[in-house]
């Protein structure tokens, strides 16, 4: 007789065994290798979207640094075109200071010319009637010849 | 090699009988030693299983504080490749997903590994060191033993008969019986060569692994007997001895081979069956 009882007891030793392999070996293991990988796929998708992240900052370097040539570009061009525009105000601000300052002058000068002739005609009087004083030989009444002085001055 | 201690005794037939039996506890004949009902109990058998499953488990738990994701160590590395192994092999066979597979292929690959390898301890070996503290019969190769080989393709069979009532339906598992393999029409045919298909699985499964190791086992005790019996005088030694240490070898290294591959051809088939288990359109 070669089955015996031990056939059930090597059942049970079996069945112990496997729910022990189970829970000690397997399990853990199984778990680790599958974290592991997981581990590995999270890497490489890690690295691929970091790939990926630096095409896109590359590329937006690249705009920033062509939006900001082309700004400079313009600022550039906006600076020459106040200063253009200054040079341009200075000209005609001079222009009106040198006219408004020409006037001044020219209102003077006639200013000058008339007071000069105002002058010289008190004086052409004094000497006219001194002239004919002398010619007359005497004292000419100055209160009764003197709108007759005024005419005569007037006239010259 | 001791045989020819044994062999002093009675020849070598007893030499061989003698390491073909297992130590009987219970329901044994006094003279013989073996078992003669079924509440015998063949301690050896048990004493070196349960062993092998308690190096089993002791090392996975030693293994199971220490383990790395980052940097695994060597024994570990060597842990994971098997666990790969096995994992391959669960999912080249077996259709759909059973969470109970995959650790009853490992148990049966490394358990069934290891009681193998006790078949690589020198035959008189573990009997000699059993004697020397009075135990007089020890066999020790668990799976030279019927009743291991059958304890485990019974479980295996009795996992194929869940799976199939399970996943095909009491209804559907008897039409299995009844139109499988040829159709409506031969329905008792049916029955008798299913059943014979359904019963030769645990049988092959138990039979094929304690055919092959107990095969093995007797092939070492040939090759010990050499060194043993066969010598006539202390010349025949120089001739004999030699001869035995190259058989010896030799056989070692090919049955390193075989138990690994009854091993792996028994998870294979326990794969196989409870794949067959789980399709349901047979």
């Amino acid at each position: 007789m070669n089955i015996n009882v031990t056939l059930i007891a090597q059942i049970l030793a079996f069945v112990a065994l496997i729910v022990f392999v189970n829970k000690l070996l397997w399990g853990p293991l199984n778990k680790l290798l599958a974290d592991r990988q997981k581990r590995i796929a999270d890497g490489l998708a890690a690295a691929d979207k970091g790939k990926h992240e630096l095409e896109l900052s590359e590329k937006r370097a690249k705009d920033l640094i062509h939006e900001a040539r082309a700004k400079a570009t313009e600022i550039l061009a906006q600076s020459e075109k106040r200063a253009s525009d200054i040079v341009e105000e200075a000209k005609a601000d001079a222009r009106t200071e040198a006219d408004r300052l020409i006037v001044g002058a020219r209102a003077e000068i006639s200013q000058e010319v008339n007071r000069a002739k105002e002058q010289l005609r008190g004086q052409v009087s004094t000497l006219a009637a001194a002239g004919a004083s002398k010619i007359i030989k005497r004292e000419i009444d100055r209160k009764a010849h003197d709108d007759l002085l005024k005419d005569l001055v007037s006239q010259i | 090699m001791s045989a020819e201690e044994h062999s002093s005794g009675g020849g070598t037939v007893e030499y061989i009988q003698h390491h073909l039996t297992n130590l009987c506890v219970g329901d044994c004949d006094p003279v013989t030693h073996k078992a003669v009902g079924f509440w015998a109990l063949h301690v050896d058998t048990l004493f070196f299983s349960v062993m092998l499953g308690m190096v089993i488990i002791l090392t996975s738990w030693r293994l199971g504080r220490s383990l790395s994701l980052d940097a695994p160590s060597g024994f570990q590395n060597f842990v994971e490749s098997i666990i790969e192994f096995v994992q391959g092999q669960v999912k080249d066979t077996f259709p759909g997903h059973n969470p109970i597979i995959a650790p009853l292929a490992l148990t049966i690959f490394v358990w069934v590994w290891l009681m193998n390898f006790m078949d690589l301890i020198p035959v008189d070996l573990l009997p000699l060191l059993a004697g020397a503290v009075g135990v007089n019969h020890l066999k020790a190769v668990p799976t030279t033993d019927l009743n291991t080989t059958m304890a485990m393709s019974l479980t295996v069979f009795g996992l194929i008969l869940f799976y199939n009532i399970k996943i095909k339906g009491p209804v559907g598992y008897m039409k299995v019986f009844l139109f499988h393999p040829f159709g409506k029409f031969f329905i008792p045919v049916n029955i008798v060569m299913t059943l014979i298909e359904e019963l030769a699985k645990p049988l092959s499964l138990g039979l094929r692994l304690f055919g092959n190791l107990f095969a093995g086992e007797l092939v070492f005790l040939l090759i010990a007997l050499i060194g043993g019996t066969l010598v006539v005088g202390a010349l025949g030694y120089l001739f004999w001895f030699p001869l035995q240490v190259v058989l010896d070898l030799g056989w070692l290294i090919f049955h390193l081979l075989v138990i690994t591959l009854q091993a792996f051809i028994f998870m294979v088939l326990t794969l196989v069956y409870l794949g067959m288990a789980h399709v349901e359109d047979h």
